[in-house]
Parts: structure tokens; C-alpha cells; sequence
């Protein structure tokens, strides 16, 4: 039932990134290859740039609070009408693509997803993605604080014109983007040339496909992303599998870096947790932290619980669900991940350790 | 106020078969009625007149989407997603009356009784009068929602943070209401005393004009999204509940610090209400496709309409009263003559 309701959904991708990365270059790509398929484009400064679609709404990124007394919770109230509007014309498109300005945070756009009703009813976020300068970023990153949101809030980051640096900044900006986000599918480009399906239909906020939660290592010179070519016209294949046994590989020729005040954080336990003091734990963290905490996603093994319990979330607002029995084979290891700003983590790890249930 | 259900009849009298369908092509958004003829907005870029009978003569109105539409009685005035705003009369006959220089969405549509129209787009909000000159005023943010005020040209502008009284052939300085939040659909009381305003929480808001008193309406599980005077004015009857939710308007102060009345509870939230223009009859629809029509103030159903699933999306009277229209989301519509 529930896959029959979200298959009717329309996809939604974020195209985030800060000014001049290539924003504008990815999404005329995406619109004139030939996928067969029908998009309607969501822009700002309307009219600004050409771009080559039937379909094109402009849009003024009205960023509202919620009146439920917590100041992130802010959602795009023009989103809201735009997609209401947008409803009205289904079925002359298959899927929306929203760019958002240069210096936009892409919280606000993906709460819009978690807290209106109609929105969910006919929509789904599929992904943010966001597209890096490969030259700049380095540099965006000290002095623009949207640029690294963008960065640590993305599912899929596409770095773009690597053909400008060299092997040694390619590799520090890689440092960088991984110091922050270590989560997201990263796929390095020239002029946005990446694959479709690398950027959209992603699933990445959809409960049922959380897979695993390891870090996208890349291979340094590898184009892991081969597989993904041949691919387009299938919707509902999974592609995360193909990057099991990724985990485990050698950082390549990558640097290490710690970002000062953006971070991830991983907590793992092999022993199943107690959800009675789990989930008040999870709610008090990202009521109290959900400012700092820009993501967050964990599955979790449950004591006398046979079924894998997954949920993500977007600074304050969480979504969680029985996902699927545990497979024999499978180890019933609880993982939960959080990527934010000034993150405290001990109070994190302290919290998460007092969960576990007692065996 | 609740506790009907329990007194509630094993069966209710239904006059659901009584309806004369109308056959459309599309989803249905709004019905309004010219003269006996129903017009039924299609989703997309249609329009469906229905002769008393049912039988339906679609009209396309634009080559994008219907956003919002408002009826006079004479006239059905629609604001469409290629930035214009037209006009359908009784004899099927299409009219652009206005189109938006950067072709933007016209997202919000009104209509004064003595024909001065109002649309907005993005953040201006338009008046154009009789004498065919155009006015536009500036709104803080996007317009949520547009109302004229009963008597003399004042639009009522909703916005995020509140909503503004702006009179288009006055020099005065528009009035602002202010109110945390983002105001969507807006009305004015029959009687001009009061501004209600739809939020996009699930919630209303009101003002006591006279001195900018503020009237909060809070406890619904869903929004706002259909709203209806009733009672001579003195309720007003919204959807957002799984039953019909009645505001007292009737006193001086409103319905601060009072409970509403609630009628005709169902396992679904009401989707729409209608008022009956002359009596005190409310057509009530369902998400689960039920329409029940609510006598007040006991509370006595008919049912209109049988549950099927299909979200109603639409109620509207003819001026006479003697006939309902219905229409659903799923692209059902229908004609009930009430006798």
C-alpha cells in the first residue's frame, strides 16, 4: 500500500550550491538529455538565466517560522503554493526539480517536505544535491557559512570543474568536503557531466531505503560510478547496493581534515537498544541540539524487536518506521549518524551509550 | 457540543440518488452557479457547464491550470498559471480580462458585488473598478488569500505575519493586521465587524475591526481550507475536522473565549462547506466522499452523497437555493435539486 502511495509521488531534487558552482550547467544537462522524461523546474530570479523547459515556475524563497515556538523549524512557504499549483498540472510531468539560490540553506526547503500535509500528500523530497566548485569551495568553506550547509546537508555532491585543479587540491577539497559530510555520494566532474541517475531518483529521504549508512569513500582515479550509465529508464532499482563493500577500503590518496565547527558524527552498538529510553533520547537531542544538528539517520536493532527500525531527520523534525525484519544473515548492528555544527559530541555518545538495553 | 453520535440514527435519509451526475473530463477544484447552470473548474484548463440535468458543455479557459476562481452569479472569473485572468459567462463565452506582464501565476482572484475586481500575483496584489483603471499595492511578502469587505471598496490582503486592509480609491495609508505566521485563505463577516483568516498551521484567525482585537481559533487537525457564513451571518462554518466546526460570530466579541459548535461528526475530516443561501442548511463534504447536508442549529443529516473514497472538493448553491452542486477530486460531480 505504501509503495503504491509513494510510487504516485512526485519526486522532488534539490539542486543547492553556492554562486557560479555550476547549478544552472547541471540542471540544463539534466533537461536536455534524452530520459524520456517530463520535468517541471522551480527557479529563482525568473527569468535571469535561459533555461530550455516547457515548465519553468519562479519561485521567491519565502522562508517562514512555524508558529510551534521553535526557531528552525522554517519551511519555504512559497514551495508550498508553487507544488499546490504545480498538483493541478500532474500528469504533464514526471518529476521536479527545485534550484534554490546560491545563498539559500536547504533546511528550510526540506522541512517544507516533513511539515505540510498537502505537500507530503502528492510529493516526495527525493534528494538534495548539491553542486561544489572544485576551485573555490576550499575558500567558500572559511568564509561562507551557506556553502558549507549546502555541503553537509547534501545526499549527493557533484564536484564540479575539476578540470581546473590540480590532483593535489582536487584531493584537498575532497578532504574538506569529506571532513563535513562523509555520507553523501560524491561525483566528480567537468561542466556537471555526471549521470542521470546519479542525481535524481535517489530516494535519499525515503525510510524504506535507508540501506546502510557508510561513508562514500572514494577511490582516488576510480570512476566507481560506472554502473550507473546504463541504467536510465529503471525506476525503482536500488542503487546503494552496488556500494557495499566500499566501507572498508583504503582512504586512497585522500587528506584528512577536521572542519572547525562542521562535523559528522557516527555511533555504532553491536548490543540492541532499549527503544523505551532510545526514542525519548532521540527526541530530547534534536528538540534540545536540533539547531546544530542539520541531519540525522540511524538504523536500529530493538531488544526482542525482529524488525530493523529506521528514521531520519532534519534538525527538529524526525521521521521513523519499522522498515523490514532483520535477514538471517545480516548483523543486527545499530548505527546512527549525525552531521552538524559544534555537535557535543560526548553528551551524544554518553546518551546513546545509556540506551543500550541491558542483556 | 459534541455527543450526536451517540444519538445518531443506525441509517439516515438519503437523497444521494436523487443526484443528476455531470460527466467532466478532469478533477474537479471549485463550483460556482450562473444563474441554474452549474460551471464546474476543472484541475487543469477547463471549465464544465451543466445544465439542470447534468449535461455537460466543456469550455477551455486557458492552455495552463485553473489556481483559483471566484462567481458573482453572472459571471465565473478565473485566475490561471499563464498569468491570465478570465472571465466565463452563462453562454460559455471566455474573456481575458487582465494578463500579467511577466505572465506570472495568478494565485488569488475576488470579486466586490458591484463588479470591482481584485487578483494578485507573487506579491501585488490588483483592483481594477469601473472605471477600468488599474491599481496595485505591494504586499510584504506572497498574497495568501483576497476578500472584499461587504460594503465599500476595501480588500482585505492575506500575507505572512498577518493581513492588510488596503482601499485601492483611497490616498489613506492601508491598514496592517498584524499576526505571527502565514495567513492563506480570508474573509470578512457579513456584517463587516470581523477579518477571519485561514492559516497555513491548522488554525484561524480573526480580528475585531473596531478595535483590532484578535480572535484565535486553534484545535483543528488539519487546515483550514474551506470556509462558509451561516446563521445570518452570525456563524462561520469551516472545514479541517472530522465534523463541521461553527464559530460564534453573533456577539460583540465573537467567538473569543467561546467553544464552537460542532455538527455532524464523521470518521473523516470535512474537506468543504457550503452555506444554503436562505436557510439554515450546510452542504458538508467529506475526504471520505460523503456530503451531508446539516440543518442548524440540531444538527439533523441527509446524505447527499455516499461515502466512496473520493475526497469532495467542491460544494456550491444556486442563489435560488434549490440546487447543490458537488463535485470530488477524482473528477465526480453532480447536481441535487432540492425541492
Amino acid at each position: 500500500m505504501s509503495d503504491a502511495v509513494s510510487a504516485e509521488k512526485i519526486p522532488v531534487t534539490v539542486l543547492t550550491g553556492y554562486l557560479g558552482a555550476g547549478k544552472t550547467t547541471l540542471l540544463n544537462r539534466i533537461l536536455s538529455e534524452n530520459h524520456g522524461k517530463r520535468y517541471a523546474v522551480v527557479v529563482n530570479e525568473f527569468g535571469e538565466i535561459g533555461i530550455d523547459n516547457d515548465l519553468v515556475v519562479g519561485a521567491d524563497e519565502e522562508v517562514f517560522e512555524m508558529n510551534n515556538g521553535c526557531i528552525c523549524c522554517t519551511v519555504r512557504g512559497d514551495l508550498i503554493r508553487i507544488l499546490g499549483g504545480l498538483m493541478k498540472r500532474k500528469g504533464r510531468f514526471d518529476a521536479i526539480i527545485v534550484e534554490t539560490t546560491g545563498l539559500a540553506d536547504p533546511a528550510p526547503v526540506a522541512q517544507t517536505f516533513f511539515v505540510d500535509e498537502d505537500v507530503q500528500k502528492h510529493a516526495r523530497l527525493d534528494a538534495v544535491v548539491t553542486v561544489a566548485d572544485a576551485k573555490w569551495l576550499s575558500e567558500r568553506l572559511k568564509d561562507a557559512p551557506e556553502a558549507k550547509n549546502q555541503i553537509a546537508f547534501a545526499d549527493v555532491i557533484v564536484l564540479n570543474k575539476t578540470d581546473l585543479v590540480g590532483a593535489d587540491d582536487l584531493a584537498e577539497v575532497e578532504g574538506r568536503i569529506r571532513a563535513i559530510n562523509p555520507y553523501a555520494r560524491l561525483h566528480r566532474t567537468e561542466r556537471c557531466r555526471v549521470a542521470l541517475a546519479d542525481v535524481l531518483e535517489r530516494n535519499a529521504f525515503d525510510l524504506d531505503r535507508i540501506v546502510d549508512l557508510e561513508p562514500d569513500f572514494l577511490n582516488a582515479g576510480d570512476d566507481h560510478d560506472h554502473h550507473d550509465h546504463d541504467h536510465h529508464g529503471h525506476d525503482h532499482h536500488d542503487h546503494d547496493h552496488h556500494h557495499h563493500g566500499h566501507s572498508a577500503h583504503g582512504h586512497g590518496g585522500m587528506k584528512h581534515y577536521h572542519d572547525e565547527d562542521m562535523q559528522s558524527l557516527a555511533l555504532t552498538s553491536e548490543a540492541p537498544l532499549d527503544p523505551v529510553r532510545f526514542m525519548p533520547w532521540l527526541q530530547g537531542l534534536v528538540a534540545k541540539e536540533g539547531q546544530k544538528i542539520l541531519r540525522s539517520k540511524g538504523i536500529l536493532a530493538f531488544k526482542d524487536d525482529d524488525d530493523r527500525y529506521v528514521f531520519q531527520g532534519v534538525h527538529m523534525m524526525l521521521e521513523g518506521d519499522h522498515q523490514r525484519p532483520w535477514r538471517d544473515d545480516e548483523q543486527r548492528l545499530s548505527r546512527l549518524v549525525f552531521i552538524g555544527r559544534d555537535l557535543p559530541e560526548q553528551a551524544i555518545r554518553d546518551g546513546f551509550a545509556a540506551c543500550i538495553a541491558a542483556s | 457540543m459534541s455527543g450526536l453520535g451517540a444519538e445518531r440514527p443506525e441509517r439516515i435519509a438519503s437523497v444521494a440518488d436523487q443526484v443528476a451526475p455531470i460527466a467532466l473530463e478532469a478533477p474537479a477544484t471549485a463550483v460556482h452557479f450562473l444563474g441554474e447552470q452549474a460551471v464546474v473548474a476543472g484541475s487543469e484548463a477547463a471549465c464544465t457547464l451543466a445544465a439542470p440535468d447534468g449535461t455537460p458543455r466543456p469550455v477551455a479557459v486557458t492552455d495552463g491550470a485553473i489556481l483559483c476562481t471566484v462567481s458573482d452569479g453572472t459571471r465565473v472569473v478565473l485566475g490561471c498559471d499563464d498569468g491570465r485572468v478570465v472571465a466565463l459567462d452563462a453562454d460559455a463565452a471566455v474573456a481575458t480580462l487582465a494578463t500579467d506582464a511577466k505572465r506570472r501565476w495568478i494565485d488569488c482572484v475576488a470579486l466586490h458585488k458591484d463588479g470591482t475586481l481584485a487578483w494578485s500575483a507573487g506579491k501585488t496584489a490588483f483592483v481594477r473598478g469601473h472605471d477600468d483603471a488599474e491599481k496595485s499595492w505591494e504586499a510584504p511578502s506572497t498574497v495568501g488569500g483576497l476578500a472584499f469587505a461587504p460594503k465599500g471598496v476595501r480588500l482585505a490582503v492575506a500575507h505572512y505575519g498577518g493581513a492588510t486592509l488596503w482601499f485601492p480609491n483611497m490616498t489613506a495609508k492601508p491598514e496592517r493586521l498584524d499576526w505571527a505566521g502565514s495567513h492563506l485563505g480570508i474573509a470578512f463577516s457579513p456584517d463587516g465587524r470581523f477579518v477571519v483568516t485561514a492559516m497555513h498551521e491548522p488554525a484561524l484567525h480573526g480580528w475585531r475591526l473596531a478595535d483590532g482585537r484578535h480572535m484565535r481559533m486553534t484545535g483543528y487537525p488539519a487546515r483550514v481550507k474551506s470556509m462558509a457564513w451561516c446563521g445570518g451571518g452570525k456563524l462561520l462554518a469551516t472545514s479541517g475536522a472530522d465534523c463541521l466546526i461553527l464559530w460564534p460570530f453573533g456577539s460583540k466579541d465573537g467567538p473569543m473565549g467561546k467553544e464552537p459548535m460542532m455538527l455532524a461528526p464523521l470518521d473523516a475530516r470535512v474537506s468543504c462547506v457550503a452555506a444554503h443561501p436562505t436557510q439554515d442548511i450546510l452542504a458538508t463534504g467529506y475526504e471520505d466522499g460523503t456530503v451531508l447536508l446539516v440543518r442548524l442549529p440540531d444538527g439533523a443529516e441527509i446524505v447527499a452523497r455516499e461515502r466512496d473514497g473520493d475526497a469532495v472538493a467542491a460544494l456550491g448553491w444556486s442563489a435560488s437555493g434549490e440546487t447543490l452542486a458537488l463535485a470530488t477530486e477524482g473528477g465526480a460531480a453532480g447536481l441535487l435539486k432540492i425541492v
